[in-house]
């Protein structure tokens, strides 16, 4: 089942020149900073993914170290998010953690639109047999709500940030597979493709030079929108253990050892949890925007 | 409409087979050894041998799987290695509490979702619609295990009105429920108000304002039900996404229904339950997709499956 914020655009546009498309790239960013909600999504994405680079060497603190004398401290003028259970700093930890999960949800997303874009696109220009047998498998593969296929799949593997990216790259695959199959069959009985075919272009070369242009902006959108819900999914598997395995500082992780100590300090979950929930705001908000820009076509 | 039900029955068969399929090769893909789990460590080999004898492990994997599938076409889902009783029974035991859990989630999410949309919808611009859709934004940005970790914090640590842990009953009930809920009521409230945006921008509501209908009744009969159509597909979609949904919700709030039973039988290497809980689960989804497009047929006159 494709998520229904995304429904594909039949109507795009082949690719422009050259020229006028970096004229639109620079207008696409004007654009996205006049949108309101767009450029609020545009900061906090890129803070976020700053983070994820910078995060280790900005940390006051080693992550890791422990402190056994100063334990679950609230904020104190050397911890201004105070420390977890282990006297670790709770600040350093979600700045060091960004690392973790941001890199994470931003692989796993570009990893599902990748192989999932490759799969819809020769689907759908495939069309006939195989196109209804790939299809089969993608209805297989949706027959399982959400996060259920990601859970399996890194309980085969074993926990990891290598299986945690696979597990929940492969949980959008389907998805993506669907969103470019339905934008490739619209397009591939548009003139230019017929010129192409025509002009003696064998099946890969009209694949990626002519198809895969004209059909990626809505993937662009959508892998968008889909990084805060990958993020959501890989965290997910760290909360219930089968991710990324403690003392790593992953966000979902350092919230299933804080719920433990809820009632003592309530910063340890609050601190990892907030930065969740921003960073998939971000990804959300710059995926409306970048879609009320880049492709009207497509609705809320 | 008999003959669509069936027709789409039909064509749901080949997707449930290949779940099938996949679901017997997923536990067996699982590391680890069932029977060792169970008789413990330091039991002899023999020990380890009959349990794994009467787990039905000691065949080859093409009589494991035909003993599966025989025993599924007779309604059988096999015995559960941890409970040792039919895993049906295992199943049906943890059921209740996440129908009662996700019923509750999904029409709170609807009611709630479709007013808050229609009051941005109409009210478009203002603070009011701000408010709405940036709360929508939020709700489903927020982790439902933060959510839930939040929730536990204020209600039952912090002011302790409500109950730590949830059960089925109505105090334990409106954490998990409402943690549930955040999430599907964030993205009807948006489905909402957009679908009821491009539905009052058509032509015929300016035909019925033009022939001089009251506002309340242009909204209420002509935009409304229109609007709703796609609002239903998200409905559907919300609810085949909540069972799966508990599986974390119901872990926050050690929560005993599917999603936690899921859980606890992957640790505990629990094939035939694991097995019985995935085809529910996949089940569930095809019947709740052919529901909705069923739904349609009965909000929209123009939609007839005959």
């Amino acid at each position: 089942m494709p998520d229904v914020r995304a429904v594909p655009d039949p109507g795009g546009r082949p690719a422009g020149t050259p020229a006028t498309r970096s004229v639109r790239r620079a207008t696409v960013l004007v654009r996205l900073l006049r949108h309101r909600s767009g450029s609020i999504g545009l900061i906090l994405t890129t803070t976020f993914v700053l983070l994820a680079i910078a995060g280790p060497w900005i940390a006051p603190h080693d992550p890791a170290r422990p402190n056994y004398r100063n334990l679950t401290a609230g904020v104190q003028r050397e911890h201004w998010l105070g420390t977890d259970a282990f006297g670790r700093d709770t600040l350093s930890r979600v700045l060091a953690g960004a690392r973790y999960s941001i890199s994470i949800g931003l692989a796993a997303t570009v990893l599902g639109a990748l192989v999932g874009g490759a799969w819809g696109l020769w689907s759908g220009y495939a069309g006939g047999r195989v196109d209804g047998l790939s299809m089969r498998l993608v209805d297989v593969m949706l027959a399982f709500p959400g996060i259920l296929i990601a859970i399996g799949l890194v309980t085969i593997t074993g926990p990891g940030v290598g299986p945690v990216i696979f597990a929940s790259a492969v949980f959008g695959v389907p998805i993506f597979a669907r969103l470019t199959r339905a934008s490739t069959m619209a397009m591939k009985e548009r003139a230019f493709v017929e010129a192409a075919h025509a002009l003696g272009a064998r099946g890969g070369r009209v694949m990626v030079r002519h198809l895969l242009p004209s059909v990626i902006a809505p993937v662009i959108v959508f892998a968008t929108l889909r990084s805060g819900t990958t993020l959501l999914v890989a965290s997910g598997l760290s909360f219930l253990g089968l991710g990324v395995q403690p003392p790593a500082p992953e966000w979902g992780g350092m919230l299933s050892d804080a719920q433990l100590y809820l009632a003592v300090q309530p910063l340890m979950a609050f601190a990892p949890g907030i930065a969740i929930t921003l960073a998939v705001l971000g990804f959300n908000l710059l995926g409306d925007g970048l879609r009320d820009v880049l492709d009207p076509t497509l609705r809320t | 409409m008999t003959a669509y039900v069936a027709k789409r029955l039909v064509q749901a068969v080949p997707t449930l087979l290949g779940v099938v399929v996949l679901v017997f090769f997923f536990v067996r893909a699982l590391p680890g050894d069932p029977a060792r789990l169970y008789v413990g460590t330091d039991a002899d080999l023999a020990t380890v041998e009959a349990a794994r004898r009467q787990f039905g492990l000691d065949r080859s994997l093409p009589e494991q799987f035909v003993f599966y599938v025989r025993g599924l076409a007779e309604g059988n889902l096999g015995r559960s290695f941890r409970a040792r009783m039919p895993a049906s029974q295992v199943i049906a035991r943890h059921f209740r509490a996440t129908l009662v859990l996700a019923s509750i989630a999904v029409s709170v999410a609807t009611v709630l979702g479709v007013a808050l949309g229609v009051a941005a919808a109409l009210r478009r611009g203002s603070l009011v619609d701000l408010g709405i859709t940036s709360a929508s934004i939020l709700g489903i940005s927020t982790p439902s295990f933060f959510l839930g970790i939040l929730l536990i914090y204020l209600f039952a640590v912090e002011w302790r009105v409500l109950p730590v842990a949830g059960s089925v009953s109505p105090r334990g009930l409106v954490l998990p429920a409402a943690t549930l809920a955040a999430a599907g009521l964030g993205t009807i409230a948006r489905f909402a108000r957009s679908s009821l945006l491009e539905t009052l921008g058509n032509d015929y509501i300016r035909t019925a304002y033009a022939k001089g209908l009251a506002s309340g009744r242009v909204i209420g009969k002509h935009a409304i039900r229109n609007a709703l159509i796609p609002v239903v597909t998200i409905i559907g979609l919300q609810f085949g996404f909540l069972l799966s949904g508990t599986v974390i919700v119901e872990t926050v709030f050690n929560f005993h229904g599917l999603g936690w039973l899921l859980i606890q039988s992957i640790e505990s290497r629990d094939y035939p339950v694991i097995q019985g809980l995935l085809l529910v689960f996949a089940l569930q989804f095809v019947l709740i997709n052919l529901l909705i497009d069923m739904l349609y047929a009965a909000i929209d006159p123009r939609i007839s499956y005959a």
